[in-house]
Parts: structure tokens; sequence; C-alpha cells
């Protein structure tokens, strides 16, 4: 018997094998990486009853048109997507996200698009027949690192999974949590900029703008005004870091950013509000607000224990 | 030895070493980064060190950072180990087809391209940090008369290989990325590799040294795809 696989009759404009991020490389210039949601990741992998950092495929925007071959398999996918399951027999099952479906030889599934959100997950029971690189099945496309040599997947190829049979009926009522604001600590050069500029920053709209991917997002609204310079002698950046060049327009750090840069550092969006920032469409308008370290860290405690609740909701 | 520390953001500590971009400033950068990755400290996932900056990225679901500040500023320096380092030596070939920026330097220092690479492969570097894209060498100081601040535009596309100076420093660009540093030659050499037990040729502290290839040695020396 042949094992079970995916071939790909469409890739989707950004598909990649992500888990929880590579530690440890900052210093040779490879960013975390990662599933840009950690959320939707961890629900996608407890929903298929996998290991928490089995790697998953993530999708942005358009995801996969996927053909399966083998005997059967369990799929889940998690985010605000829009999917089908076409059946050999050519029937149609309109897919809903958080709810587990079986995949039967010659059965196809359509990743059509993400809906008013940027990525989505699909995790396959047992994950897929791929090699870490660095401890991590984190794809680093600019870096050529990962697994599917640090490629996006391409179209024709196959992707082999790791169990041969499964069978799994899971599945869970997720609301996805509205946003007010993004919540940000201010940033190690926060004195740069002109008054006005901050108080532009605390309460005007920002609008995710087209160049955005998982480097960075470029955001366009009110001009950041900066007063001392608009350079800085280069150094680290992380996950959530907005940075304000010469031009005014702030750019957010997102999970494969550059790992060093020279632009001052205005703020950082805190580790509980990033999930919901990356998941912003070009388009979206978004607020920011200032809190203290000490409120932000209250705010990661009820994060993780919200995800977990989340997760104690499947049935 | 380190002057200030602050958060960046929630899930990081933002070590200052002071204003000035040194060798004597970054080997004590050098040297807490060694230190702090050899003491495998619970919580820390990521440590990225800079001319004169440390930043510490911890496991928010493990530490926070007051913990982390505490421990970092009670390290016993005085039992740190100095830094291994290693001599690397790069080809690089100057020839027309790479050397995208050689005729603006000309313009700009006045002297002539062969001046130029003379100046330029005649002494060694130390490695500042590595970063930006993955494997990319920050090398200094280069010599006076060749230094010029970045393009105003930057380039949208750098190609793989190129060799670039701006201001006091020279780098490699191990991938093809964006961006504004003036391009003087090309090296075939890989710095970036994929075996994960050595995926940098040149790291923070090594003494990197130029030496100049033709366009026919080029095409033997070359291993990057």
């Amino acid at each position: 018997m042949s094992k079970n696989s995916f071939k790909v009759l469409r890739p989707g404009i950004n598909t990649t094998f992500q888990d929880l991020g590579r530690d440890n490389f900052y210093h040779v210039g490879l960013p975390f990486s990662g599933a840009i949601d950690k959320r939707n990741f961890l629900i996608a992998n407890s929903l298929i009853t996998n290991k928490e950092d089995e790697a998953v495929l993530e999708f942005a925007y358009q995801g996969p048109l996927l053909e399966f071959s083998g005997s059967q398999t369990s799929i889940v996918i998690t985010g605000n997507v829009n999917f089908k399951i076409i059946k050999k027999d050519t029937s149609e099952i309109k897919g809903e996200c958080y709810r587990t479906y079986n995949l039967n030889n010659k059965d196809c599934l359509d990743i059509i698009s993400t809906e008013k959100s940027v990525y989505g997950y699909l995790s396959v029971k047992g994950g897929f027949q791929i090699n870490k690189f660095c401890n991590s099945y984190s794809t680093t496309v600019r870096a050529e690192v990962g697994p599917n040599d640090g490629k996006k997947i391409e179209i024709g190829q196959t992707i082999i999974l790791n169990t041969v049979d499964a069978s799994i009926k899971k599945s869970l009522e997720h609301l996805n949590s509205k946003i007010e604001f993004i919540r940000v600590i201010k940033g190690t050069n926060f004195d740069y900029f002109s008054e006005d500029s901050i108080k532009d920053f605390t309460s005007k709209d920002f609008v995710v703008s087209k160049l955005t991917d998982r480097m960075g997002m470029r955001l366009s609204g009110p001009k950041i005004k900066n007063l001392k310079k608009t350079n800085i002698k280069s150094e680290g950046l992380g996950k959530g870091v907005i940075q304000v060049p010469a031009d005014g327009d702030p750019i957010v750090m997102l999970s494969d950013h550059g790992t060093i840069g020279g632009y001052p550092k205005i703020a950082v969006v805190i580790s509980a509000d990033y999930d919901k920032l990356a998941q912003c469409p070009p388009g979206e308008k978004i607020k920011f607000k200032i809190i203290s370290l000490t409120e932000a860290e209250n705010l990661y405690k009820i994060y993780t224990m919200e995800t977990k609740n989340i997760i104690n909701k499947i049935r | 030895m380190i002057k200030n520390i602050y958060n960046l953001g929630d899930a990081a500590l933002y070590c200052d070493f002071g204003d000035t971009v040194n060798k004597e400033t970054n080997l004590k950068v050098i040297n807490y980064f060694n230190n702090i990755r050899e003491k495998n400290i619970t919580g820390i996932k990521n440590i990225a060190p800079s001319y004169n900056k440390l930043i510490i990225y911890f496991d928010l679901e493990l530490t926070n950072f007051k913990k982390i500040k505490d421990i970092v500023q009670n390290l016993d320096i005085s039992t740190f180990e100095a830094t291994k380092t290693k001599a690397v030596k790069i080809p690089v070939c100057f020839d027309d087809e790479f050397a995208l920026d050689l005729e603006r330097v000309e313009k700009k220092a006045g002297i002539t391209k062969k001046e130029i690479v003379n100046q330029f492969i005649s002494q060694k570097y130390f490695c500042y940090m590595t970063g930006f894209i993955a494997g990319m060498p920050f090398l200094g100081d280069i010599k006076k008369k060749i230094r010029l601040d970045r393009l105003e535009t930057p380039r949208v596309k750098v190609p793989k290989g190129s060799v670039g100076i701006t201001e006091q420093f020279c780098n490699i660009y191990t991938f093809e990325s964006p961006g504004g540093w003036n391009i003087i030659g090309n090296s075939p050499k890989k710095v970036f590799t994929k075996n994960s037990n050595k995926l940098t040729l040149i790291d923070s502290g090594d003494e990197v040294e130029f030496f100049e290839i033709s366009k026919k040695e080029y095409s033997k020396f070359y291993e990057q795809k």
C-alpha cells in the first residue's frame, strides 16, 4: 500500500510548512518564522489530536487545491477560511472551519480563500513527512531554509503524509474576537517623534497597505514626524516592533522579518495582540493604544488562558 | 559594561552598551552574547547582538522582563571566557559586470577604480555582527578615502554575492535582497550554508580579508546557485 499523499494542483499564493518557530538563530540572521497566528496553529493541531508543535500548512489569501491519494486521512482547517471538499464522485461539501473532515482516495481539498483575514492553517492527522531544519519545521523563504528546501509549495509536487490511516471526529464553536485596538508598548526611540505625531499615532486610524507579507506590514495614515534622526545604528529587531523610516509610514515587523534594522522604533505590539494584528488584511483600519509593560504581561496571561479554554471546549 | 537595560516590547530585553560603534564596544557585546548563550538560561529563546546593543528575547510563558533583567545584571563577568575568533579569506571579483556602483564611488571619492580596489583589499576587517538577511556579515572599518553614504534610492534587488560598502562598513549580500549599499564587486564564496552544524562562514568577532580574483577564476570558485 502506498503512502498517503497530497498532489498540489494549485499551490496558493504563499503556502508554507510552519510550526511554533525556530529559536536561537537571530545572531546568524534567521528570524523565528513559524505560524504567524499562534492561536489558530495550536487549535488546528489540538482538533486533529496531533502533538502541539506538529507542522501544518499555512496559507495566505488564496490557499492550495490538493488531491488526496491513499486510504483515508483526517484534516482540519482553522482561521476564517472559505473551502470545500470535492469528493471523488464530484459531489461537493462546503467546508466549515474548526471541524474535522475525513478524506478518501481521490478526494480534493479546495482552499479557496481566507475571509476578512490573511492566514489560515491546514493540519493533517499525524503531520507531514518532512525534515526539520535546526530543530524546526518552520520555513523561512527568504533564506531558503526549512522543509521543502525552504520554498513555498509548488504546483505538481507531492506532499507525503505521516499517518497511513485516520478517522477523527472533532469540532469547536469558535468565535473570532473583534479587535478594537492594537495595544503597544512604547519603543526604545519613542522620544524621537514629535508630540503631534505621538498624538496621531495613538488616536488616528492607520490602514494596512498592500506592501504586507510574512516579513512585515506597511501602514499608511498620518505621517509620523521624526524630530531627532531618521536612522539609528543598525540593531536587532523583533516580532511586533514598529519602525518608522524617513517617509513617516510605520512598518510592523512580522515573523520573517530581517533581523537587523536601522530605523527608529516607535512602539512594539504586545504579544497578546500580535495574532490579531497580523491577520488584518490590506485595507483594514487599525488603531493603536499605548499600555504599560505590566498590563501587557497580564494580557498575555489572559491570552494563553483563553487559548487553553478554547482548546478545552473541543468535542 | 552594560550602560542601560530597557524592555523592547513585553518579551525582550534591550541592553545598551553605549553610543559609540567601535571594536572595543562590540567585543563586549559579543562576549556577553557568547556567555549568555553558554549559560542556557531558562526562558531565553534568542539573542541578537549588534554593534553596541544586545537584544535578548524570552518566552513570556516561562519568564518575564524583570527576571531576565536580574539574571543579566548579575552575571559574573569576571569569569567570562574570551571570545574565540577565526580568520577568513574571501575572493572578490571587481569586474564591471559585478561592480554596479564602482563608478559612483570613483566619482565621489575622486580616485580611480584600481585605487579603490587596492584600498579595499589592503587591510583586514573585523566582523561586528551578522544578520538582516541570513549570514550577512557587517564588517569594518574601511579606509576613510572610500567611505560614502548609501544610495539615495535603494535597489529593489541586489544580486546574491554582492560586496557592498557604506560609511565605515562593508558587507556581503548572502541572498538576493533589497539594499542600498554601494556595490563594488561580487564573491562566489558561499557565506551562508544549509549545514545546520555550521550555518555561517563569518561570525561576529572574526577577522576577514578580501582578495581579488579575475572573472575566469570567479567561475571556478563559484559555489552558489
